[in-house]
């Protein structure tokens, strides 16, 4: 008995650990597109979109009230939305969704692998499939497109702007996220190539778990081990709000015109005033807002267009404190 | 809690005496904790006095930081020693119980505007809510476990699943930030107070409880309905209300550790808020020498075997040892102490013991 609470236990806290800024890395490389026929031309498109627990993090809920606002009536479109925190979950909603005969299928995926049969139903039916956010283990030909953020660029974007503030040295605590997730392991290449091609020193690379409390203790150890430092670098909003709660509470200044230059991730929008404040530095996207370009992506379609780019890359911005704009904060503020 | 009886002992016997005591195990883990630190850079120990970004003095240090962030699982512990010895199995929920009373709390204060001026409602009220939140969690849980008779992880492991969910339609999905002032204090510093409050929070918990234990029947009964539940039944205990209780008090404590931790950023973040706290809090129990399986306790062990994990999480950070690696040692410990516990190990130390008795000049060589 024990032994099987204890399995339970860790299925659910596997799970749990999928959270954070969504999307796999790797991608696989584009293949033949499958040629649009039209589709339902008779008015209203019927799409089901399939995406993860909305309350997973800030990333996922900016992510579905895009997708909310884009797929309405108004918009043309008749949607059904299934949330799944498992692969099971979303595949049996998907299933449904194939028997209510939807003209396009929507899906960001909990787990990478596993798919294959219901989307091979989905094709023989007719129904195209497009991805967002995560990509999956299956043959492109099963998708039509797969809408992704790349965290390595992230990563690379932070890294360049860091370097062309022209320190003389570079002391910098590394907070990392949930070790294995694709936002960690983008941002925090980007960053440790940069740092052993420039010659930064990098005090201590350590994982916070995205959780603000544990990236406070991290910094506050270094401080009481009177290591001095000059950057902190964590790779999301969360982490670096914690950075920051351990320099006041030892009385460092940060951001603009202070001692310590401050690097975030994810740019909510709380983040996002903090740099217009001048308290933080830099603070990199994620976008979630994937709607635009799925609605692009399915205009064409519905217009006998063929995609020609199976792996569209969104556009991510970096934002600097000196030149943020309040415009900037309400638009890309999550 | 436990009576210490004064009168002359041979040096042997009060050695025994100590190794005996429950106490003595999470005091051995700390000692061996201090004697590494000291070894290996007596830095560790340094205690100093800094002005923080608001102007106001702060003493900052290791140490402080350890009586700073053990402070919840410190509050936790009392709960679930009480839960442990009464229902002889642990409550798995508290990690998503502070999600949701920290958001309650986090909702009655700033209303329907995640980012209001200024604060809707009354710190104590809001308190006083999210305490109520969690006391319904818990008496959730309890009633699962001592009415219908669930093992008590099958039971918490539903809010243990869906409790982060309801934390955030609490507030709608969003994430509400408190405007600064005194709500800040409870998970900081108060202005001219170097010292952290949740430390203070903790110390008061502690006396409260204390307090409840030595002026009424509450720790004997629970220990009762812990080692027999039938036989107190039989001397006119009810063990429902007991165990109902427990899970109760428990809740009232995730509520105080939840304020804690929603006061120190201001803020919640509903999937990564005190994220498996439950464990820590079981294994302070465990650390504590109390019998998982319930019966006898102890909670003065279990609060010091929840800065004893504290302590090896910041002695860990100090020497930047991945904290990705942090639950390994943490299982190193566990293993420890369910060898020891096991009835197999019991037996043999136990003639042991008895050998040493009876050719005590072996002693003094082994």
């Amino acid at each position: 008995m024990k032994k099987r609470v204890l399995a339970v236990l860790m299925a659910a806290t596997m799970l749990l650990g999928l959270t954070a800024c969504g999307g796999d890395g790797s991608t696989p490389a584009g293949g033949d597109v499958q040629g649009a026929d039209g589709g339902s031309s008779s008015g209203t498109i019927k799409v089901g979109i399939i995406n993860n627990d909305p309350n997973e993090s800030g990333y996922r809920t900016a992510n579905d009230k895009d997708l909310q606002a884009m797929f309405t009536a108004e918009n043309g479109y008749d949607a059904t939305f299934a949330y799944g925190k498992t692969n099971d979950e979303q595949i049996n909603a998907a299933q449904q969704m194939i028997q209510d005969g939807v003209d396009y299928l929507l899906l960001s995926a909990a787990d990478v692998s596993g798919w294959d049969t219901v989307l091979q139903d989905a094709n023989n039916q007719g129904i195209k499939v497009i991805l967002y956010d995560r990509t999956i283990d299956a043959d492109p030909s099963l998708y039509v497109a797969s809408i992704v953020s790349d965290m390595a660029k992230e990563g690379e974007t932070a890294a360049n702007w860091l370097k062309d503030q022209g320190l003389s040295e570079y002391n910098i605590i590394h907070i990392q996220g949930q070790m294995g997730s694709a936002a960690q392991v983008g941002r925090s290449g980007a960053l440790l190539d940069m740092a052993a091609a420039e010659g930064w020193n990098v005090l201590v690379s350590q994982t916070a778990d995205w959780n603000a409390e544990k990236a406070q203790q991290i910094v506050q150890s270094q401080i009481d081990a009177g290591k001095s430092f000059n950057v902190i670098y964590a790779e999301n909003d969360d982490m670096a709000k914690g950075a920051v709660a351990a320099l006041d509470a030892n009385g460092i200044t940060h951001g603009v015109n202070g001692d310590v230059i401050i690097m975030g991730f994810d740019t909510n929008k709380w983040a996002l005033e903090e740099l217009k404040a001048g308290n933080w530095n830099y603070d990199g996207q994620c976008n979630p807002l994937q709607a635009s370009y799925l609605n692009d992506v399915i205009q064409k379609l519905e217009k006998g267009e063929t995609i020609t780019e199976k792996t569209i890359v969104m556009d991510e911005k970096g934002f600097d404190a000196k030149t943020i704009t309040d415009d900037d904060v309400n638009t890309y503020g999550i | 809690m436990q009576k210490i009886e004064k009168k002359k002992a041979s040096p042997m016997e009060v050695m025994k005496k100590i190794l005996g005591r429950q106490i003595f195990i999470p005091i051995a883990a700390l000692l061996l904790l201090v004697l590494f630190n000291l070894i290996v850079d007596p830095s560790f120990f340094a205690v100093v006095m800094k002005t923080n970004s608001a102007g106001n003095p702060v003493l900052t240090g290791n140490l402080i930081t350890i009586l700073d962030n053990g402070s919840e699982l410190a509050i936790l512990a009392i709960g679930m020693t009480l839960v442990t010895a009464a229902a002889g199995g642990q409550d798995i929920s508290v990690g998503a119980g502070i999600a949701i009373s920290g958001s309650v709390m986090l909702r009655v204060l700033c209303g329907t505007n995640p980012k209001p001026e200024a604060i809707q409602a009354p710190i104590i009220v809001a308190f006083l809510v999210g305490c109520l939140a969690a006391m319904l969690c818990g008496a959730f849980n309890g009633a699962l476990v001592a009415y219908f008779k669930i093992q008590p992880m099958v039971a918490t492991l539903i809010l243990y699943t869906a409790g982060r969910s309801i934390a955030a339609w609490v507030n709608h999905n969003q994430l509400p930030i408190v405007p600064p002032g005194s709500f800040s204090y409870f998970g900081g510093v108060i202005p001219g107070i170097p010292i952290p409050t949740p430390f203070f929070i903790a110390i008061g918990c502690m006396i409260l409880i204390a307090l409840v234990l030595k002026f009424t029947t509450l720790g004997l009964y629970t220990q009762s309905v812990g080692i027999n539940e039938s036989s107190s039944r039989l001397n006119g205990l009810n063990p429902i209300l007991i165990k109902f209780l427990a899970f109760v008090i428990l809740g009232i404590c995730v509520a105080v550790a939840g304020l804690i931790k929603v006061s120190r950023f201001s803020t919640i973040n509903y999937s990564v808020i005190a994220k498996d706290i439950e464990m820590d809090a079981i294994l302070a129990v465990a650390l504590g020498g109390n019998a998982l399986s319930g019966g006898k306790f102890n909670i003065a062990a279990s609060i010091l075997g929840a800065y004893v994990i504290q302590f090896l999480t910041t002695t860990l950070y100090k020497f930047n040892v991945r904290s990705d690696a942090l639950p390994a040692y943490k299982a190193v410990v566990v293993i420890v102490l369910v060898v020891a516990s096991a009835p197999r190990v019991r037996e043999y130390l136990n003639g042991l013991k008895k050998k040493m008795i009876q050719n005590p000049s072996r002693k003094e060589v082994g």
